[in-house]
């Protein structure tokens, strides 16, 4: 097998600013530079570390005596840019030459600090950490170019790639100061510069992959080549906790280029990381390995989880939300409000399990040494496979070394190492560098699934059609049955879209209702709030209609007059605000209610059924994001309902990189109009009953919107999240046009099953 | 069996299985990675490369169908990243985690090669086996139409 030599994930910020060609800020990025040399050749890394020398202040900046700067991305760039964005944050401290700078992705390793991408605190986790790194490195090159100049440093200036001394017009470059830095002590107290300074930080930053990307030369997990290797290809048990009883290989073996049929562990409860278990075929390439996975003879007995079936518990979920479950909001009396209650309004919503569907399916490769093992892989969570590979190989952590590749999507799939774990296991087995190729029917039968869900929502209202009470119960297996054994959902879930929701409703009872889990969950992209905002933001816009208001004035009389909404008034202990806290980002009513209305200025809300026309509204707070979406919604030709044109405005806070803001909030758009209108994962006998894009069915060019409009309507105060907020808003701004539509209102996701779409 | 691929204007002599499909053929033997796996069953377009100039998908094409003929990837579009496409996707910053996207613009020169000057109903209906789970499809619409009015055409 031959084939490209591995390349390391670096890419330069090289010149060639066409600025009037692209429009964005840094022009486009230029070429990738040539291939480097195997990352295994320790003769090439120690060649490279010499020629290396130069300012080292921490792990992230490397400053070379000519002149080029080194910056460190430790998190997975997975579309989101993250590698187009952090690294900025480094070089805008410095006074750094983008043109200069080259992005170096960190293998996975603790003293990275938090390399977990996901849970959108990218930016918000590091935004001022990566600044400190890039202006301690500043501070001594400036210290060093004072020394020399026998003046004091805070007469230099550092910018364009040079210290400057203005008074006397002095000036010298990064690379001329970079060895004399590094012999200068590394400052304690770290100066960052006034925000003014940061040049790039805040624009349209260009992409610094875009360039590898569509010449072909960028580099996912399956495209990493090692020389003598072989391809994997593993039949999983079909039921998660299953096992193969007994198997055939000699079938497998008799096709050509098959090298080994090697069984693989069962895994024992809680799954958590470790993966599935099954035979794998080992292969000189992909299509052999194919071939003699389909000759495999396998006889599998189902275990604990072969009954699961979608219809059936459909049923137990909605018996589960029937009855009362563990309080977890609470403030005045529902009960009594509710008995008082002119008349009340009730509506049951059901979310199915969904796939991440990832459009590159997991891969990994690696290579094993004998006492130690490298691994090459597409994974969000390179700490959590290093760990993973070492338990399951009986390896010191430091004996594992995982790169990261560009991953082709990660949704949250790819935090879970189970593929990783494969690739290691595999290598050890057979001696051999092993790549573990999943099939698209691998990665949508054998996911980590978002879980499914049901809850049932209840308001009363007085005889004005006030809302004077507000009953929420939800049930869901929890992703801590991944890791546990629990059938409760924790405050991480149920802070978003329960907790959190700013209700100006006098009485408010949320409750969790336990919901075993059959199968593996998982996080994918906004997670819970996926159908917690879909059930929340449809039923208020169907209080709106029970009482004949604007679905609008309804919205924002709930969320109520601009205010902090305070733990006391959500009627909860503590609220875990992801991580962050309250007094830093506080629930700002204001911030709800701007995003609100300028998503419906820009709409034409009071024209909303103008042209055959019928639009939906939604607001969602998550990940500290603030975003309200319309969906504009027509009759199509063919009796289809089409979504025509979409309108997102988003309060993420301060930003690095406006450009991917805005991209992720369009993609969110599309992520989430897929899962509304066609997603759903089923299971029967404990087996889940799709298996590729034929019946997991993904939004395409022909239904996609004729436009979507993405709006940040503000972006100063503390950073929050943006990968994942885009999402949940759009499920039921879309539910709410259809209903202005057609009358019909959707409970039961995806629409595909009560509406021709 | 031995087949003779000629890929982006050179020959690979391969003694390979001839239903071996293209996509396996391009990245295991010929060593271009360039062309992706999404789905393995003419569903998702990331596999697809030109066969004398026609948009395929190279996962169900096998490879003794290719046989004497020219085959183009991703890597061979342009010597230098240079097609219009490629340009337009840079400057529109199309891609997101780009796994699709050598697919989307292999299918897009095909388009353009045949139709200098798509219009929107064009492009979603040569792009509709192409999907994209990150949710680019308006950037490339407007990618595309950017390639065609600067002429569009490979060469
Ligand atoms: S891999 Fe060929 S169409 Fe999906
Ligand atoms: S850019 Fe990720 S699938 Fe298209």
């Amino acid at each position: 097998m031959s084939g490209p030599p591995i390349r390391l994930l670096r890419r330069s910020f090289l010149a060639g600013l066409g600025g009037a060609l692209s429009g964005l800020a840094l022009g486009s990025f230029a070429r990738a530079e040539p291939a480097l040399p195997p990352a295994v050749d320790p003769a090439a890394k120690a060649a490279a570390e010499a020629e290396g020398a130069g300012l080292r202040p921490n792990l992230f900046v490397h400053v070379t005596p000519n002149g080029g700067v080194q910056i460190v991305c430790a998190r997975s760039e997975m579309g989101q840019g993250v590698r187009s964005s952090l690294p900025v944050l480094i070089a805008d401290e410095l006074g750094a030459d983008m043109s200069r700078v080259e992005v170096v992705q960190a293998p996975g390793d603790p003293a990275y600090g938090d390399q977990n991408t996901d849970g959108s605190h990218s930016v918000r986790g590091f935004y001022d950490a990566l600044r400190k790194l890039g202006a301690c490195a500043r501070m001594m090159l400036i210290a060093a170019a004072a020394k020399q100049w026998k003046v004091a440093p805070n007469t230099c200036t550092a910018h364009d790639h040079a210290v400057h001394h203005e008074a006397s017009g002095r000036s010298l470059g990064f690379g001329e100061l970079a060895i004399a830095a590094s012999k200068l002590p590394v400052p304690k107290d770290i100066l960052l510069r006034p925000k003014a300074e940061l040049l790039h930080v805040g624009k349209d930053l260009p992409l610094l992959d875009g360039p590898a990307i569509v010449d072909g030369s960028a580099a996912y997990g399956a495209d990493i080549v090692l020389p003598g290797m072989r391809t994997a290809i593993v039949a999983r048990p079909p039921v998660v906790g299953g096992r193969a009883t007994a198997h055939d290989a000699t079938g497998a073996l008799a096709v050509p280029g098959v090298r080994a049929v090697v069984p693989l562990p069962a895994p024992t409860p809680p799954f958590a990381f470790q993966p599935l278990g099954g035979i794998a075929v080992v292969a000189d390439d992909t299509w052999s390995a194919m071939r003699g996975r389909a000759q495999l003879e396998i006889t599998w007995a189902a275990g604990a989880n072969g009954e699961y079936d979608s219809e059936t518990y459909r049923k137990t979920l909605l018996a589960a939300v029937g009855l009362p479950g563990v309080v977890v909001r609470e403030v005045g009396d529902v009960g009594a409000a509710m008995a008082g209650a002119a008349r009340r309004v009730e509506a049951v919503y059901h979310v199915p399990h969904l796939a991440h569907a990832t459009m590159e399916p997991p891969a990994a490769v690696a290579q094993f040494h004998g006492q130690s093992c490298e691994v090459w892989a597409s994974t969000q969570n390179p700490q959590a496979a290093r760990t993973s590979v070492a338990k399951a190989l009986g390896l010191d952590e430091e004996n594992v070394t995982v790169h990261v590749t560009l991953l082709g999507g990660g949704f949250g799939r790819k935090s879970k190492p189970d593929y990783v774990v494969e690739a290691a296991l595999l290598a050890k087995a057979t001696g051999a560098p092993v790549r573990v190729q999943w099939t698209r029917e691998d990665d949508i039968q054998h996911d980590y699934y978002h879980t499914v869900s049901t809850q049932r929502l209840v308001a009363g209202l007085d005889a004005q059609g006030k809302v004077v009470a507000w009953e929420h119960r939800t049930a869901f297996p929890p992703i801590g049955s991944t890791f546990s054994d629990t059938a409760l959902s924790a405050p991480g879930e149920l802070q978003q879209g329960v907790l959190d929701v700013p209700l100006a409703i006098a009485n408010v009872r949320a409750e969790n209702c336990e919901a075993r889990a059959h199968t593996r969950i998982g996080w994918l992209r906004s997670v819970a709030n996926i159908y917690h905002a879909f059930a929340v933001q449809s039923f208020i816009a169907e209080i709106a209609a029970a009482r004949s208001r604007d679905p609008r004035d309804t919205l924002l009389e709930i969320v109520g007059p601009p205010r902090i909404v305070t733990l006391k008034e959500l009627g909860v202990e503590s609220l875990p605000n992801y991580g962050q806290s309250l007094d830093e980002h506080p629930i700002d009513t204001a911030r709800h209610r701007r995003v609100i209305e300028r998503v419906t200025e820009l709409a034409d809300w009071d024209n909303r059924q103008k042209n055959g026309r019928a639009l939906g509204l939604a607001v969602h707070r998550s990940f500290l994001t603030y975003v309200a979406v319309v969906v504009s919604v027509v009759h199509g030709p063919d009796g289809k309902i089409r979504v025509d044109e979409v309108w997102s405005c988003l309060d993420a806070g301060t930003l690095v990189n406006r450009e991917r803001v805005h991209s992720q909030f369009e993609g969110a758009v599309i992520f989430a109009l897929s899962h509304a209108l066609y997603g759903e994962i089923t299971m029967q006998q404990g087996a889940t009953v799709q298996s590729n894009f034929r019946d997991f069915r993904l939004m395409r060019f022909p239904d996609a919107p004729r436009a979507i409009h993405v709006e940040i309507v503000a972006d100063d105060g503390p950073s929050c999240g943006v990968g994942e907020p885009g999402v949940p808003p759009v499920a039921p701004a879309l539910a709410n046009a259809i209903f202005a539509l057609t009358g019909q209102r959707v409970r039961d996701l995806p629409i595909a099953r009560s509406l021709k779409v | 069996m031995t087949i003779t691929l000629h890929v982006n204007g050179k020959p690979h002599v391969l003694d390979i299985d001839p239903q071996m499909p293209l996509l396996w053929a391009l990245r295991d033997h010929v060593g271009l990675t360039g062309t992706k796996y999404g789905c393995g069953q003419a569903l998702c377009g990331a596999c697809v490369v030109h066969l004398d100039g026609e948009a395929v998908r190279a996962c169900v094409t096998p490879v003794r169908r290719a046989d004497g003929r020219a085959v183009t990837t991703i890597e061979g579009l342009s010597p230098d990243g240079s097609h219009p496409l490629q340009k337009a996707w840079v400057e529109l910053a199309v891609p997101q985690c780009g796994f699709c996207q050598a697919g989307q613009i292999m299918t897009a020169a095909a388009l353009l090669a045949k139709n200098p000057s798509p219009s929107d109903a064009d492009i979603d209906t040569s792009l509709a086996g192409n999907l994209c789970r990150c949710g680019t499809y308006l950037r490339i619409r407007t990618a595309v139409k950017q390639a065609a009015a600067a002429g569009g055409k490979e060469k």
